[in-house]
Protein backbone atom coordinates (compact mmCIF):
# COMPACT_ATOMS: atom_id res chain seq x y z
CA UNK A 1 0.00 0.00 0.00
CA UNK A 2 2.48 2.60 1.10
CA UNK A 3 5.42 3.27 -1.11
CA UNK A 4 8.54 4.26 0.73
CA UNK A 5 10.13 7.43 -0.54
CA UNK A 6 13.17 6.90 -2.66
CA UNK A 7 16.34 8.59 -1.72
CA UNK A 8 16.89 11.04 -4.48
CA UNK A 9 19.52 13.30 -3.04
CA UNK A 10 22.32 13.10 -0.53
CA UNK A 11 20.66 15.30 2.10
CA UNK A 12 17.95 12.92 3.17
CA UNK A 13 16.76 13.05 6.75
CA UNK A 14 16.57 9.76 8.52
CA UNK A 15 14.30 10.75 11.37
CA UNK A 16 10.55 10.87 11.36
CA UNK A 17 8.48 13.45 13.23
CA UNK A 18 5.22 11.67 12.78
CA UNK A 19 4.50 7.98 12.46
CA UNK A 20 1.08 6.41 12.33
CA UNK A 21 0.46 2.71 12.49
CA UNK A 22 -2.83 1.14 11.43
CA UNK A 23 -4.67 4.35 12.16
CA UNK A 24 -8.40 4.02 11.57
CA UNK A 25 -10.99 6.60 12.38
CA UNK A 26 -14.77 6.70 12.42
CA UNK A 27 -17.15 9.66 12.58
CA UNK A 28 -20.11 7.87 14.10
CA UNK A 29 -20.64 4.96 11.69
CA UNK A 30 -18.69 6.46 8.83
CA UNK A 31 -15.12 5.24 8.51
CA UNK A 32 -12.95 8.13 7.33
CA UNK A 33 -9.51 6.52 7.68
CA UNK A 34 -8.65 2.90 6.90
CA UNK A 35 -5.55 1.50 8.61
CA UNK A 36 -3.32 4.38 7.67
CA UNK A 37 0.37 3.77 8.26
CA UNK A 38 2.60 6.62 7.32
CA UNK A 39 5.94 8.08 8.33
CA UNK A 40 6.55 11.77 7.86
CA UNK A 41 10.13 12.96 7.78
CA UNK A 42 11.48 15.58 10.11
CA UNK A 43 12.37 18.98 8.76
CA UNK A 44 10.60 18.57 5.44
CA UNK A 45 7.40 19.97 4.02
CA UNK A 46 5.02 17.13 3.28
CA UNK A 47 1.84 17.76 1.36
CA UNK A 48 -1.34 15.72 1.64
CA UNK A 49 -3.33 15.67 -1.59
CA UNK A 50 -6.39 13.85 -2.81
CA UNK A 51 -9.98 14.46 -3.84
CA UNK A 52 -12.51 15.98 -1.44
CA UNK A 53 -13.56 13.61 1.30
CA UNK A 54 -10.49 11.39 0.93
CA UNK A 55 -9.54 11.84 4.58
CA UNK A 56 -6.55 14.15 4.23
CA UNK A 57 -7.90 16.82 6.57
CA UNK A 58 -9.05 14.12 8.98
CA UNK A 59 -5.56 12.63 9.04
CA UNK A 60 -4.07 16.07 9.64
CA UNK A 61 -6.47 16.82 12.46
CA UNK A 62 -5.57 13.54 14.16
CA UNK A 63 -2.00 14.62 14.58
CA UNK A 64 -2.74 17.18 17.30
CA UNK A 65 -5.94 15.42 18.41
CA UNK A 66 -8.04 18.44 17.49
CA UNK A 67 -10.43 15.93 15.89
CA UNK A 68 -11.63 15.03 19.35
CA UNK A 69 -13.57 18.27 19.55
CA UNK A 70 -16.31 16.48 17.67
CA UNK A 71 -17.93 14.17 20.16
CA UNK A 72 -18.58 11.12 17.99
CA UNK A 73 -15.04 10.28 16.88
CA UNK A 74 -13.54 6.81 17.41
CA UNK A 75 -9.87 6.20 16.70
CA UNK A 76 -7.87 2.97 16.67
CA UNK A 77 -4.19 2.42 15.97
CA UNK A 78 -1.13 4.39 16.96
CA UNK A 79 0.04 7.90 16.28
CA UNK A 80 3.55 8.73 17.34
CA UNK A 81 4.55 12.36 17.24
CA UNK A 82 8.20 13.08 18.00
CA UNK A 83 8.54 9.49 19.13
CA UNK A 84 5.72 9.60 21.64
CA UNK A 85 2.36 7.88 21.27
CA UNK A 86 -0.07 10.77 21.60
CA UNK A 87 -2.83 8.51 22.90
CA UNK A 88 -0.76 7.45 25.92
CA UNK A 89 -2.33 8.20 29.27
CA UNK A 90 0.47 10.52 30.34
CA UNK A 91 0.30 12.75 27.25
CA UNK A 92 -0.89 16.24 28.05
CA UNK A 93 -3.10 17.66 25.35
CA UNK A 94 -1.86 21.13 26.26
CA UNK A 95 1.76 20.11 25.77
CA UNK A 96 1.00 18.18 22.57
CA UNK A 97 -0.59 21.26 21.06
CA UNK A 98 2.37 23.39 22.05
CA UNK A 99 4.67 21.08 20.07
CA UNK A 100 2.27 20.64 17.17
CA UNK A 101 0.92 23.96 15.94
CA UNK A 102 -1.93 24.30 13.50
CA UNK A 103 -2.96 26.77 10.81
CA UNK A 104 -6.53 26.55 9.60
CA UNK A 105 -8.30 26.87 6.30
CA UNK A 106 -10.10 30.04 7.30
CA UNK A 107 -7.75 32.52 9.02
CA UNK A 108 -8.97 32.50 12.61
CA UNK A 109 -7.20 35.17 14.65
CA UNK A 110 -8.84 35.54 18.04
CA UNK A 111 -11.09 38.58 18.54
CA UNK A 112 -8.50 40.29 20.73
CA UNK A 113 -5.65 42.64 19.85
CA UNK A 114 -2.88 41.70 17.44
CA UNK A 115 -0.44 41.82 20.34
CA UNK A 116 -2.52 39.50 22.51
CA UNK A 117 -2.98 37.09 19.62
CA UNK A 118 0.76 36.64 19.29
CA UNK A 119 1.35 36.13 23.00
CA UNK A 120 -1.78 34.02 23.53
CA UNK A 121 0.16 30.77 23.49
CA UNK A 122 2.91 32.15 25.72
CA UNK A 123 0.39 33.22 28.33
CA UNK A 124 -1.15 29.76 28.33
CA UNK A 125 2.05 27.78 28.50
CA UNK A 126 4.20 29.98 30.74
CA UNK A 127 3.63 30.97 34.36
CA UNK A 128 2.61 34.62 34.52
CA UNK A 129 5.55 35.46 36.75
CA UNK A 130 7.99 34.70 33.94
CA UNK A 131 6.21 36.93 31.46
CA UNK A 132 7.53 40.40 31.98
CA UNK A 133 6.51 43.16 29.63
CA UNK A 134 9.86 43.03 27.84
CA UNK A 135 9.65 39.27 27.26
CA UNK A 136 6.22 39.67 25.71
CA UNK A 137 7.21 42.70 23.64
CA UNK A 138 10.19 40.89 22.29
CA UNK A 139 8.19 37.77 21.45
CA UNK A 140 5.70 39.90 19.54
CA UNK A 141 8.35 41.72 17.56
CA UNK A 142 10.37 38.61 16.71
CA UNK A 143 7.35 36.55 15.74
CA UNK A 144 5.82 39.23 13.57
CA UNK A 145 9.16 39.87 11.87
CA UNK A 146 9.52 36.17 11.15
CA UNK A 147 6.26 36.13 9.25
CA UNK A 148 7.06 39.44 7.53
CA UNK A 149 4.14 41.20 9.15
CA UNK A 150 5.94 43.51 11.58
CA UNK A 151 6.21 46.55 9.32
CA UNK A 152 2.54 46.42 8.40
CA UNK A 153 1.19 46.19 11.93
CA UNK A 154 3.82 47.61 14.26
CA UNK A 155 1.83 50.82 14.74
CA UNK A 156 -1.47 49.11 15.46
CA UNK A 157 -0.58 46.25 17.76
CA UNK A 158 -3.41 47.22 20.10
CA UNK A 159 -5.98 47.04 17.32
CA UNK A 160 -8.26 44.07 16.93
CA UNK A 161 -6.73 41.29 14.88
CA UNK A 162 -10.02 40.50 13.20
CA UNK A 163 -9.83 43.83 11.36
CA UNK A 164 -6.76 42.85 9.33
CA UNK A 165 -6.83 41.74 5.70
CA UNK A 166 -7.20 37.98 5.23
CA UNK A 167 -3.63 37.51 4.14
CA UNK A 168 -2.37 39.40 7.17
CA UNK A 169 -4.72 37.43 9.39
CA UNK A 170 -3.27 34.17 8.12
CA UNK A 171 0.26 35.44 8.66
CA UNK A 172 -0.72 36.40 12.18
CA UNK A 173 -2.07 32.89 12.72
CA UNK A 174 1.35 31.57 11.77
CA UNK A 175 3.09 34.20 13.88
CA UNK A 176 1.23 33.20 17.01
CA UNK A 177 2.73 29.70 16.77
CA UNK A 178 6.27 31.09 16.79
CA UNK A 179 6.68 31.95 20.48
CA UNK A 180 5.80 28.35 21.36
CA UNK A 181 8.62 26.99 19.22
CA UNK A 182 6.62 24.05 17.86
CA UNK A 183 8.44 21.17 16.18
CA UNK A 184 5.61 20.36 13.84
CA UNK A 185 3.22 22.73 12.08
CA UNK A 186 0.03 21.38 10.53
CA UNK A 187 -1.58 23.45 7.80
CA UNK A 188 -5.09 22.76 6.61
CA UNK A 189 -5.46 24.39 3.18
CA UNK A 190 -3.92 27.58 4.56
CA UNK A 191 -4.31 29.49 1.29
CA UNK A 192 -7.77 28.47 0.17
CA UNK A 193 -9.33 31.69 1.50
CA UNK A 194 -6.60 33.89 -0.03
CA UNK A 195 -6.03 35.40 -3.44
CA UNK A 196 -3.01 34.65 -5.62
CA UNK A 197 -0.83 37.29 -3.98
CA UNK A 198 -1.73 36.07 -0.50
CA UNK A 199 -1.07 32.48 -1.52
CA UNK A 200 2.35 33.43 -2.78
CA UNK A 201 3.15 35.24 0.45
CA UNK A 202 2.17 32.25 2.57
CA UNK A 203 4.13 29.87 0.36
CA UNK A 204 7.21 32.07 0.64
CA UNK A 205 6.77 31.97 4.37
CA UNK A 206 6.52 28.19 4.32
CA UNK A 207 9.76 27.88 2.44
CA UNK A 208 11.50 30.08 5.01
CA UNK A 209 9.96 28.38 8.02
CA UNK A 210 10.20 24.89 6.52
CA UNK A 211 13.85 24.86 7.49
CA UNK A 212 12.89 25.01 11.15
CA UNK A 213 9.86 22.79 11.51
CA UNK A 214 8.31 19.73 10.06
CA UNK A 215 5.38 21.03 8.04
CA UNK A 216 2.42 18.95 6.94
CA UNK A 217 0.11 20.77 4.57
CA UNK A 218 -3.23 19.68 3.22
CA UNK A 219 -3.97 21.25 -0.13
CA UNK A 220 -6.47 21.05 -2.92
CA UNK A 221 -4.16 22.96 -5.14
CA UNK A 222 -1.88 20.55 -6.92
CA UNK A 223 0.33 23.26 -8.27
CA UNK A 224 0.87 24.35 -4.69
CA UNK A 225 1.77 20.83 -3.57
CA UNK A 226 4.25 20.68 -6.39
CA UNK A 227 5.76 24.10 -5.74
CA UNK A 228 5.86 24.09 -2.01
CA UNK A 229 6.40 20.56 -0.73
CA UNK A 230 9.31 18.15 -0.70
CA UNK A 231 7.34 15.01 -0.03
CA UNK A 232 3.83 14.24 -1.12
CA UNK A 233 1.18 11.82 0.07
CA UNK A 234 -1.73 10.97 -2.18
CA UNK A 235 -4.83 9.74 -0.38
CA UNK A 236 -8.01 8.23 -1.73
CA UNK A 237 -11.07 6.94 0.14
CA UNK A 238 -9.39 7.09 3.53
CA UNK A 239 -6.27 5.21 2.42
CA UNK A 240 -2.76 6.21 1.50
CA UNK A 241 -2.27 5.42 -2.15
CA UNK A 242 1.18 6.81 -2.71
CA UNK A 243 3.87 8.48 -0.66
CA UNK A 244 7.13 9.68 -2.10
CA UNK A 245 9.14 12.72 -2.97
CA UNK A 246 6.96 15.33 -4.60
CA UNK A 247 8.86 14.98 -7.82
CA UNK A 248 8.31 11.24 -7.96
CA UNK A 249 4.63 11.49 -7.14
CA UNK A 250 4.06 14.04 -9.85
CA UNK A 251 6.44 12.83 -12.54
CA UNK A 252 6.77 9.12 -11.95
CA UNK A 253 3.67 8.01 -10.03
CA UNK A 254 3.68 4.28 -9.41
CA UNK A 255 -0.02 3.99 -9.09
CA UNK A 256 -2.52 4.53 -11.87
CA UNK A 257 -4.95 6.35 -9.54
CA UNK A 258 -2.26 8.78 -8.48
CA UNK A 259 -1.38 9.44 -12.07
CA UNK A 260 -4.98 10.12 -12.98
CA UNK A 261 -5.35 12.52 -10.08
CA UNK A 262 -2.13 14.49 -10.46
CA UNK A 263 -2.78 14.87 -14.15
CA UNK A 264 -6.15 16.33 -13.32
CA UNK A 265 -8.31 13.61 -14.82
CA UNK A 266 -10.53 13.70 -11.76
CA UNK A 267 -10.67 15.24 -8.28
CA UNK B 1 -55.95 51.25 -11.00
CA UNK B 2 -52.99 49.29 -9.80
CA UNK B 3 -54.22 47.39 -6.75
CA UNK B 4 -50.94 45.66 -6.26
CA UNK B 5 -49.14 48.92 -5.84
CA UNK B 6 -51.76 50.25 -3.43
CA UNK B 7 -51.57 47.04 -1.38
CA UNK B 8 -47.81 47.30 -1.35
CA UNK B 9 -47.75 50.87 -0.09
CA UNK B 10 -50.49 50.18 2.46
CA UNK B 11 -48.47 47.28 3.81
CA UNK B 12 -45.37 49.42 3.89
CA UNK B 13 -47.04 52.17 5.92
CA UNK B 14 -48.47 49.56 8.29
CA UNK B 15 -45.01 48.14 8.92
CA UNK B 16 -43.63 51.64 9.32
CA UNK B 17 -46.34 52.37 11.88
CA UNK B 18 -45.40 49.24 13.85
CA UNK B 19 -41.80 50.38 13.77
CA UNK B 20 -42.42 53.83 15.18
CA UNK B 21 -45.13 52.72 17.60
CA UNK B 22 -42.55 51.70 20.18
CA UNK B 23 -41.24 55.27 20.21
CA UNK B 24 -44.81 56.62 20.46
CA UNK B 25 -45.61 54.36 23.40
CA UNK B 26 -42.48 55.26 25.31
CA UNK B 27 -43.08 58.96 24.88
CA UNK B 28 -46.80 58.54 25.53
CA UNK B 29 -46.15 56.84 28.86
CA UNK B 30 -43.48 59.35 29.81
CA UNK B 31 -45.79 62.27 29.03
CA UNK B 32 -48.66 60.68 30.96
CA UNK B 33 -46.56 60.00 34.05
CA UNK B 34 -45.07 63.47 33.85
CA UNK B 35 -48.49 65.15 33.46
CA UNK B 36 -49.95 63.39 36.47
CA UNK B 37 -47.08 64.38 38.72
CA UNK B 38 -45.82 67.68 37.34
CA UNK B 39 -48.09 70.10 39.26
CA UNK B 40 -46.94 68.77 42.61
CA UNK B 41 -43.35 68.25 41.48
CA UNK B 42 -42.83 71.84 40.35
CA UNK B 43 -45.00 73.71 42.85
CA UNK B 44 -44.98 71.92 46.19
CA UNK B 45 -42.32 69.17 46.23
CA UNK B 46 -39.18 69.93 48.19
CA UNK B 47 -36.49 68.07 46.23
CA UNK B 48 -34.03 68.44 49.10
CA UNK B 49 -36.42 66.60 51.35
CA UNK B 50 -37.31 64.03 48.68
CA UNK B 51 -33.77 62.93 48.07
CA UNK B 52 -32.24 63.31 51.54
CA UNK B 53 -34.93 62.53 54.10
CA UNK B 54 -35.94 59.12 55.34
CA UNK B 55 -39.41 60.02 56.58
CA UNK B 56 -42.04 58.90 54.06
CA UNK B 57 -45.34 59.95 55.72
CA UNK B 58 -47.61 61.05 52.89
CA UNK B 59 -50.75 60.61 55.03
CA UNK B 60 -49.48 62.34 58.19
CA UNK B 61 -50.38 65.91 59.07
CA UNK B 62 -48.29 67.70 57.88
CA UNK B 63 -47.15 65.06 55.31
CA UNK B 64 -43.44 64.45 54.66
CA UNK B 65 -42.12 63.05 51.40
CA UNK B 66 -38.61 61.75 52.05
CA UNK B 67 -37.84 59.04 49.53
CA UNK B 68 -34.25 58.29 50.51
CA UNK B 69 -35.15 55.06 52.31
CA UNK B 70 -37.16 53.89 49.30
CA UNK B 71 -34.29 54.67 46.95
CA UNK B 72 -31.88 52.84 49.23
CA UNK B 73 -34.30 49.91 49.28
CA UNK B 74 -34.37 49.69 45.49
CA UNK B 75 -30.58 50.05 45.24
CA UNK B 76 -29.97 47.54 48.03
CA UNK B 77 -32.31 44.87 46.69
CA UNK B 78 -30.87 45.30 43.20
CA UNK B 79 -27.31 44.99 44.52
CA UNK B 80 -28.04 41.77 46.36
CA UNK B 81 -29.90 40.38 43.37
CA UNK B 82 -27.10 41.20 40.95
CA UNK B 83 -24.35 39.95 43.25
CA UNK B 84 -26.10 36.58 43.12
CA UNK B 85 -27.61 36.58 39.64
CA UNK B 86 -24.61 37.76 37.59
CA UNK B 87 -22.15 35.02 38.57
CA UNK B 88 -24.85 32.40 38.73
CA UNK B 89 -26.51 33.42 35.47
CA UNK B 90 -23.29 33.81 33.48
CA UNK B 91 -21.98 30.56 34.95
CA UNK B 92 -25.10 28.75 33.83
CA UNK B 93 -24.88 30.35 30.39
CA UNK B 94 -21.26 29.18 30.02
CA UNK B 95 -22.15 25.70 31.23
CA UNK B 96 -25.04 25.43 28.80
CA UNK B 97 -23.17 26.65 25.78
CA UNK B 98 -19.73 25.13 26.38
CA UNK B 99 -19.64 22.24 28.81
CA UNK B 100 -22.98 20.54 28.69
CA UNK B 101 -24.00 17.53 26.62
CA UNK B 102 -26.73 18.12 24.10
CA UNK B 103 -29.39 16.17 25.97
CA UNK B 104 -28.72 17.91 29.28
CA UNK B 105 -28.75 21.23 27.54
CA UNK B 106 -32.28 20.81 26.23
CA UNK B 107 -33.59 19.69 29.62
CA UNK B 108 -31.86 22.53 31.44
CA UNK B 109 -33.01 25.19 29.01
CA UNK B 110 -36.62 24.14 29.33
CA UNK B 111 -36.37 24.18 33.11
CA UNK B 112 -34.77 27.60 33.15
CA UNK B 113 -37.40 28.98 30.81
CA UNK B 114 -39.98 27.60 33.22
CA UNK B 115 -38.30 29.58 35.96
CA UNK B 116 -38.97 32.72 33.90
CA UNK B 117 -42.61 31.80 33.50
CA UNK B 118 -43.41 31.73 37.22
CA UNK B 119 -45.65 34.74 38.03
CA UNK B 120 -44.01 37.29 40.29
CA UNK B 121 -46.74 36.99 42.91
CA UNK B 122 -45.80 33.34 43.30
CA UNK B 123 -42.20 34.38 43.84
CA UNK B 124 -43.41 36.81 46.49
CA UNK B 125 -45.33 33.99 48.10
CA UNK B 126 -42.20 31.85 48.20
CA UNK B 127 -40.38 34.82 49.73
CA UNK B 128 -42.88 35.20 52.54
CA UNK B 129 -43.06 31.51 53.39
CA UNK B 130 -40.11 29.34 52.41
CA UNK B 131 -37.39 31.97 52.04
CA UNK B 132 -38.53 33.69 55.23
CA UNK B 133 -37.95 30.49 57.21
CA UNK B 134 -34.63 29.90 55.48
CA UNK B 135 -33.34 33.40 56.17
CA UNK B 136 -34.35 33.17 59.82
CA UNK B 137 -32.79 29.73 60.14
CA UNK B 138 -29.48 30.74 58.57
CA UNK B 139 -28.98 34.28 59.84
CA UNK B 140 -30.92 34.15 63.13
CA UNK B 141 -32.71 37.45 62.52
CA UNK B 142 -36.17 37.77 64.07
CA UNK B 143 -37.92 38.58 60.78
CA UNK B 144 -36.99 36.83 57.58
CA UNK B 145 -38.66 39.12 55.08
CA UNK B 146 -35.92 41.63 54.36
CA UNK B 147 -33.63 42.97 51.66
CA UNK B 148 -31.64 39.74 51.52
CA UNK B 149 -34.78 37.71 51.05
CA UNK B 150 -36.10 39.96 48.28
CA UNK B 151 -32.64 40.06 46.69
CA UNK B 152 -32.49 36.27 46.50
CA UNK B 153 -35.98 36.11 45.02
CA UNK B 154 -35.10 38.81 42.48
CA UNK B 155 -31.88 36.99 41.62
CA UNK B 156 -33.88 33.86 40.84
CA UNK B 157 -36.15 35.96 38.65
CA UNK B 158 -33.28 37.64 36.80
CA UNK B 159 -31.23 34.48 36.22
CA UNK B 160 -33.38 33.14 33.36
CA UNK B 161 -32.96 36.42 31.45
CA UNK B 162 -29.21 36.50 31.99
CA UNK B 163 -28.91 32.81 31.07
CA UNK B 164 -30.92 32.92 27.89
CA UNK B 165 -29.41 36.13 26.49
CA UNK B 166 -25.93 35.20 27.71
CA UNK B 167 -26.17 31.77 26.13
CA UNK B 168 -27.26 33.30 22.83
CA UNK B 169 -24.27 35.63 22.96
CA UNK B 170 -21.84 32.76 23.58
CA UNK B 171 -23.46 30.60 20.93
CA UNK B 172 -22.98 33.41 18.41
CA UNK B 173 -19.19 33.27 18.84
CA UNK B 174 -17.83 31.48 15.74
CA UNK B 175 -16.54 27.99 16.47
CA UNK B 176 -13.30 28.84 14.68
CA UNK B 177 -12.25 30.92 17.70
CA UNK B 178 -12.68 27.99 20.06
CA UNK B 179 -10.84 25.70 17.69
CA UNK B 180 -7.99 28.18 17.25
CA UNK B 181 -7.53 28.57 20.98
CA UNK B 182 -7.74 24.85 21.67
CA UNK B 183 -5.22 24.13 18.94
CA UNK B 184 -2.86 26.54 20.70
CA UNK B 185 -3.18 24.42 23.81
CA UNK B 186 -5.85 26.32 25.73
CA UNK B 187 -7.98 24.29 28.11
CA UNK B 188 -11.73 24.64 27.87
CA UNK B 189 -11.85 27.05 30.78
CA UNK B 190 -9.07 29.15 29.23
CA UNK B 191 -11.08 29.23 26.03
CA UNK B 192 -14.03 30.57 28.00
CA UNK B 193 -12.35 33.42 29.81
CA UNK B 194 -9.63 34.33 27.33
CA UNK B 195 -11.60 34.02 24.11
CA UNK B 196 -15.34 33.73 24.60
CA UNK B 197 -15.70 36.47 27.22
CA UNK B 198 -13.89 39.07 25.11
CA UNK B 199 -15.66 37.90 21.97
CA UNK B 200 -19.13 37.95 23.51
CA UNK B 201 -18.75 40.84 25.91
CA UNK B 202 -21.41 43.00 24.24
CA UNK B 203 -24.01 40.30 24.45
CA UNK B 204 -23.03 39.34 27.98
CA UNK B 205 -23.23 42.97 29.08
CA UNK B 206 -26.66 43.25 27.51
CA UNK B 207 -27.70 40.13 29.40
CA UNK B 208 -26.52 41.58 32.70
CA UNK B 209 -28.17 44.95 32.13
CA UNK B 210 -31.49 43.41 31.18
CA UNK B 211 -31.21 41.44 34.40
CA UNK B 212 -30.59 44.69 36.31
CA UNK B 213 -33.56 46.25 34.55
CA UNK B 214 -35.75 43.40 35.66
CA UNK B 215 -34.52 43.72 39.24
CA UNK B 216 -35.08 47.50 39.40
CA UNK B 217 -38.55 47.31 37.91
CA UNK B 218 -39.90 44.23 39.68
CA UNK B 219 -42.73 45.11 42.05
CA UNK B 220 -44.98 42.40 43.37
CA UNK B 221 -42.33 39.97 44.59
CA UNK B 222 -40.34 42.67 46.37
CA UNK B 223 -43.50 44.17 47.85
CA UNK B 224 -44.12 40.83 49.51
CA UNK B 225 -40.56 39.79 50.36
CA UNK B 226 -38.82 42.96 51.57
CA UNK B 227 -40.84 43.50 54.72
CA UNK B 228 -42.12 46.83 53.42
CA UNK B 229 -40.70 48.90 56.20
CA UNK B 230 -39.22 52.33 55.69
CA UNK B 231 -35.65 52.00 56.73
CA UNK B 232 -32.27 53.03 55.35
CA UNK B 233 -30.35 50.01 54.09
CA UNK B 234 -27.13 51.97 53.86
CA UNK B 235 -25.64 53.98 56.72
CA UNK B 236 -22.39 55.14 58.22
CA UNK B 237 -21.98 52.10 60.42
CA UNK B 238 -19.83 49.22 59.25
CA UNK B 239 -20.48 47.27 57.13
CA UNK B 240 -22.40 50.26 55.63
CA UNK B 241 -24.83 47.96 53.85
CA UNK B 242 -27.35 45.97 55.85
CA UNK B 243 -29.13 43.37 53.76
CA UNK B 244 -30.70 41.86 56.87
CA UNK B 245 -32.80 44.99 57.51
CA UNK B 246 -36.30 44.94 56.19
CA UNK B 247 -36.74 47.62 53.55
CA UNK B 248 -39.05 49.02 50.95
CA UNK B 249 -38.54 49.80 47.29
CA UNK B 250 -39.80 52.58 45.03
CA UNK B 251 -41.90 50.22 42.96
CA UNK B 252 -43.51 48.54 45.94
CA UNK B 253 -44.45 51.95 47.37
CA UNK B 254 -46.36 52.88 44.24
CA UNK B 255 -48.11 49.53 44.10
CA UNK B 256 -49.07 49.57 47.76
CA UNK B 257 -50.25 53.18 48.01
CA UNK B 258 -51.68 54.27 44.69
CA UNK B 259 -55.00 52.51 45.26
CA UNK B 260 -55.58 54.36 48.51
CA UNK B 261 -55.04 57.87 47.21
CA UNK B 262 -57.65 60.15 45.73
CA UNK B 263 -56.91 61.11 42.16
CA UNK B 264 -55.04 64.40 41.89
CA UNK B 265 -54.11 64.63 45.57
CA UNK B 266 -50.52 65.41 46.59
CA UNK B 267 -50.00 61.79 47.66
CA UNK B 268 -51.28 60.59 44.27
CA UNK B 269 -48.99 63.00 42.49
CA UNK B 270 -45.88 62.20 44.49
CA UNK B 271 -46.29 58.54 43.53
CA UNK B 272 -46.09 59.65 39.91
CA UNK B 273 -42.94 61.56 40.73
CA UNK B 274 -41.53 58.25 42.00
CA UNK B 275 -42.62 56.69 38.73
CA UNK B 276 -40.72 59.39 36.89
CA UNK B 277 -37.65 58.69 39.00
CA UNK B 278 -37.83 54.98 38.11
CA UNK B 279 -38.15 56.01 34.50
CA UNK B 280 -34.99 58.09 34.78
CA UNK B 281 -33.09 55.26 36.51
CA UNK B 282 -33.92 52.71 33.81
CA UNK B 283 -33.21 55.28 31.12
CA UNK B 284 -29.77 55.94 32.58
CA UNK B 285 -29.03 52.21 32.82
CA UNK B 286 -30.05 51.58 29.21
CA UNK B 287 -28.32 54.65 27.91
CA UNK B 288 -25.04 53.87 29.65
CA UNK B 289 -25.26 50.29 28.42
CA UNK B 290 -25.62 51.66 24.94
CA UNK B 291 -22.61 53.91 25.40
CA UNK B 292 -20.50 51.09 26.79
CA UNK B 293 -21.40 48.79 23.94
CA UNK B 294 -20.69 51.55 21.43
CA UNK B 295 -17.34 52.19 23.08
CA UNK B 296 -16.45 48.53 22.88
CA UNK B 297 -17.42 48.40 19.24
CA UNK B 298 -15.26 51.34 18.32
CA UNK B 299 -12.18 49.78 19.91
Amino acid sequence: MMAMPQETSGAVQETYSIETHNLSLWYGDFQALHAVSVRIRSGLITSLIGPSGCGKTTLLRCLNRVNERYGNVTTTGDIRVLGKNIYDEDVSLVELRRCVGMVFQRPNPLPISIYENVVFGLRIHTPAAQLSRSVLDEAVETSLKEVLLWDAVKDKLKKRATGLQLEQQQKLCIARLMPLKPQVVLMDEPCSALDARGTEAIEDLMSILGKRFTIVIVTHNMAQARRASEECIYMYMGKIVEHGTTLDVFLRPRNKETENYVEGRYG
Amino acid sequence: MNWRRIGESAMESLIRLCGVSAVLFVFGILIFVFREGQDFMFNRLDFGEFFTQIAWRPTAEPPTYGALALISGTVGVTLVAMALAIPFGLGTAVFLSEFCSWRWKEALKITIELLAAIPSVVWGFIGITLMNELVIYITHVPVGVNVLNAGIILALMSVPIIVSIGEDALKAVPDGYREAAEALGATRWEVVYKVLFPAAKNGLLAAVLLGVGRAVGETMAVLMATGHSIRLIFDGQAPFFHPLYPGRTLTATIAAELGETSKGSDHYQVLFVIGLLLFVITFVINFSADLIVRGIRKE
